[in-house]
């Protein structure tokens, strides 16, 4: 029997040497140009970290190159972002450039730092999610493609942070995020009593609808539910196979804005909706691609130097921003859930 | 040529950002798993629909959580991922690795798994795609012998991760790799074997940056801060001022209390101490000269979480300053008494959060022990509905009444 709880390997044992040796010890960083750090250590040693855009899902082989090139360059030592980059732990100064030349020519982004878009949080999506409205990796592939520009460069007004999550259970937490993609339904879900009643436990299914739409149906054994109260959320088909919410032709993607969770100048947001739908259009997604640059564009245009997506649209106002970034304001923006007064106008000022 | 089996899928091999279609087609070759992975991916791509179903109940001994059961509903079809469960493994804090650490982990994936992985899962695990039940165990066997272990999931405590932390960033108040280490040590047991209402969070962040986005992602988000004055170089002030920063306005007119002044004559920054709330924007801006003071701890915040069930919530302020050096007993005995609390009273799939939203922060506090303070709210309540405890009132309030 193999030992059990032995916990993860010690961090310390996969620190380079000029970590270990200047460990809480860093006076500061720069960004010497996209994608490449310089941390110089109060003792004037220096460690340079080169950031890499990774596809998250990746196949050992991948994972094996990746460790090929921190073999050769960084004495076996590599580090991975919150953000899913790669960050090659450079202690050598003279193999920063070798490095980078390497990854040019075998096509790794270089970038994701200052005031650049970095990786996309993101979740499985149709590769590994039983529950997913919308392909994870596919639309990242397709929506990095088209920002790239954005990555490998540091021109934007500030850091931008864009995250999928493939359905409303965000296990990407895209909900705090500068643009946030988020896999939708937009219908009840379609109950198969036969599953309800053979492979579900009826209590905690009608308990795990926000709106308590659902509730018993004795005879069959089986639940129903209330269409009118219904959102769509799926949360009784995570619990319940039986309630089928998928829907090929009406799933799809919605994307929110404005959110952050640095507590720089203004405490962490929430995202906010900005565009309630847009279809489900594999293998490139382009309604999504192209309303997400757009989106972008309009704040890089706008911004101050410096502003966050959310800082930007909270200082010119929502409506300005609805008017600016072209997207027509509907009843679904509108909140009508749980906590919905305090996002209603309770000032007769505003703008046209 | 033959026609490609993946038409849809092969349109993700074009462009500049690296293809995850690319990379599978040539592990596809000596793997069927992930010739089948593709094929199933490509019939999801047409059929605009995911086609897993839902997991059943399949682990490794001695654990509860760790492992995800992914079936095919096509296996049919594709019948090499007709059973593609996931393992969760415990990734390094900070997520640092030697590549022979990583190497061996390829190799037991090859050896006993798809060969597909994601560095890392949303909550930080190392996650490894696509194995049948029979090599669950041998794939664990051989993590173990490696010196890996599994991570959270299920109704239990979710893999803790941590930023950087003070090994490559000078912001670091506290240290956030050791603390995740000896926290997810410390809690093997609730990392391992589910027992619990539902999930728990905790993620470490070294500033309030928050590169972790603790604040949004975990039950209990520990964010490292002072509670002294930012510390100023001033020669490197001057210096920044000289390189071409406008110091006036990209750092002191965003300050958001006013802290901060400039004398643009001399190019001196000046600092309201008392007047600064931490926010770290001028620091972000000028790394060289500004830096955290030396009384350093952390803020706890709980309550953090995604939209589902009643909706999203940042963490809260519950211990506004807390100091943090090992062994971490005054975090750790809190832990302990939050989950006392949360394990008692919450209902099935009720997150700690939503326990408190229902319950009140008032009784939440005092459950475990916690005094009230200002910097817990933004404003205090506007309305005169709120409770006194019976203690608080003469002759013990209507309860001696009745």
């Amino acid at each position: 029997m193999s030992r059990t709880d032995i916990g993860p390997p010690y961090f310390k044992d996969m620190l380079p040497p000029v970590i270990k040796e200047n460990y809480g010890r860093w006076k500061y960083h720069e960004i010497l140009r996209p994608g490449v750090l310089r941390h110089v250590a109060e003792s004037g040693a220096e460690i340079y970290s080169v950031r890499v855009g990774s596809a998250r899902l990746m196949t050992v082989d991948r994972v094996r190159e990746i460790c090929d090139l921190a073999d050769k360059y960084c004495d076996g030592y590599l580090r991975f972002t919150s953000r899913h980059n790669i960050e090659f732990l450079v202690s050598d100064k003279n193999k920063v450039e070798p490095l980078l030349r390497e990854l040019k020519e075998k096509g790794w982004p270089v970038g994701g730092t200052g005031n650049s878009i970095s990786n996309m949080i993101h979740t499985q999506g149709w590769i590994h999610c039983h529950t997913p409205a919308t392909d994870g990796s596919g639309i990242v592939k397709a929506v990095m493609d088209d920002l790239y520009e954005y990555f490998v460069d540091m021109k934007l007004p500030a850091k931008l942070r864009i995250a999928l999550a493939c359905c409303l259970n965000m296990c990407g937490a895209v909900h705090c995020s500068d643009i946030a993609m988020v896999g939708i339904h937009r219908k009840p879900p379609v109950i198969e009593h036969d599953i309800v009643s053979k492979q579900c436990e009826i209590p905690t299914l009608i308990a795990s609808c926000p709106t308590a739409a659902i509730r018993p149906n004795p005879k069959l054994k089986s639940v129903e539910v209330n269409e009118e109260r219904c959102m769509y959320c799926g949360n009784c088909y995570t619990m319940c196979p039986g309630m089928k919410i998928a829907d090929p032709e009406n799933d799809g993607v919605a994307i929110f804005v404005g959110g952050k969770v640095s507590n720089a100048r203004t405490p962490p947001m929430f995202s906010r909706l900005a565009i309630p739908y847009l279809p489900n259009n594999p293998p490139r997604w382009p309604e999504v691609t192209a309303a997400v640059r757009k989106l972008v564009e309009v704040w890089a245009r706008n911004a101050r130097q410096g502003e966050r997506y959310g800082e930007w649209i909270e200082r010119i106002g929502w409506e300005r921003f609805f008017e600016l970034a072209e997207i027509p304001f509907t009843d679904k923006h509108i909140d009508d859930f749980t906590f919905a007064i305090p996002t209603f106008r309770t000032a007769a000022t505003f703008k046209w | 040529m033959a026609e490609s089996r993946t038409p849809l899928l092969d349109e993700l091999e074009k462009g500049p950002w690296p293809s995850f279609v690319t990379d599978m087609k040539k592990l596809a070759q000596r793997k069927p798993a992930v010739q089948d992975a593709l094929g199933q991916l490509e019939m999801s791509y047409r059929d605009k629909k995911g086609h897993w179903k839902h997991g059943g109940i399949v682990g490794v001994r001695g654990y509860g959580g760790g492992v995800i059961g992914r079936y095919s509903d096509v296996g049919d079809v594709f019948p090499n991922v007709a059973e593609f469960h996931t393992m969760r493994v415990n990734q390094p804090s900070g997520w640092f690795y030697t590549t022979e650490k990583l190497r061996q982990l390829c190799d037991i994936w090859e050896a006993y798994g798809s060969g597909l992985t994601n560095f890392h899962g949303s909550t930080g695990d190392i996650i490894l795609l696509g194995t049948v039940t029979q090599n669950l165990q041998p794939a664990f066997d051989a993590l173990s012998e490696a010196g890996f272990d599994l991570g959270g999931s299920g109704s239990d405590l979710r893999t803790p991760s941590a930023c950087v932390g003070p090994a490559r960033c000078e912001w670091a108040c506290i240290d956030t790799l050791d603390i995740c280490h000896d926290l997810t040590n410390t809690f093997q047991d609730e990392l391992h074997r589910p027992m619990w209402p539902y999930k728990f969070k905790l993620k470490i962040a070294g500033c309030p940056n928050d590169c972790v986005a603790a604040v949004a992602r975990a039950d209990l988000s520990v964010i490292g801060t002072w509670r002294d004055s930012i510390r100023i170089d001033r020669e490197a002030v001057r210096e920044y001022a000289d390189g071409g920063l406008d110091v006036e306005r990209a750092v002191v007119n965003r300050c958001p209390t006013g802290a901060l002044s400039w004398n643009a004559e001399k190019k001196e920054l000046g600092l309201k101490a008392e007047e600064c709330n931490r926010c770290m924007h001028c620091i972000n801006m000028m790394p060289k000269a500004l830096c955290p003071g030396v009384e350093r701890g952390a803020t706890l915040l709980i309550g953090g979480k995604a939209t589902i069930l009643q909706t999203a919530f940042l963490s809260w302020v519950i211990v506004p300053f807390m100091k943090l050096e090992p062994p971490y007993e005054e975090l750790k005995d809190l832990l302990r008494r939050i989950w006392e609390w949360w394990d008692e009273n919450a209902k099935t799939r009720e997150r700690v959060g939503e326990l408190i939203y229902r319950k009140g922060m008032r009784e939440f506090l005092r459950a475990v022990g916690l005094p009230p303070a200002p910097q817990m709210v933004f404003r205090p309540r506007a309305n005169p509905y709120y409770f006194w405890w019976p203690e608080e009132l003469e002759g013990n309030g209507h309860k001696e009444q009745g």
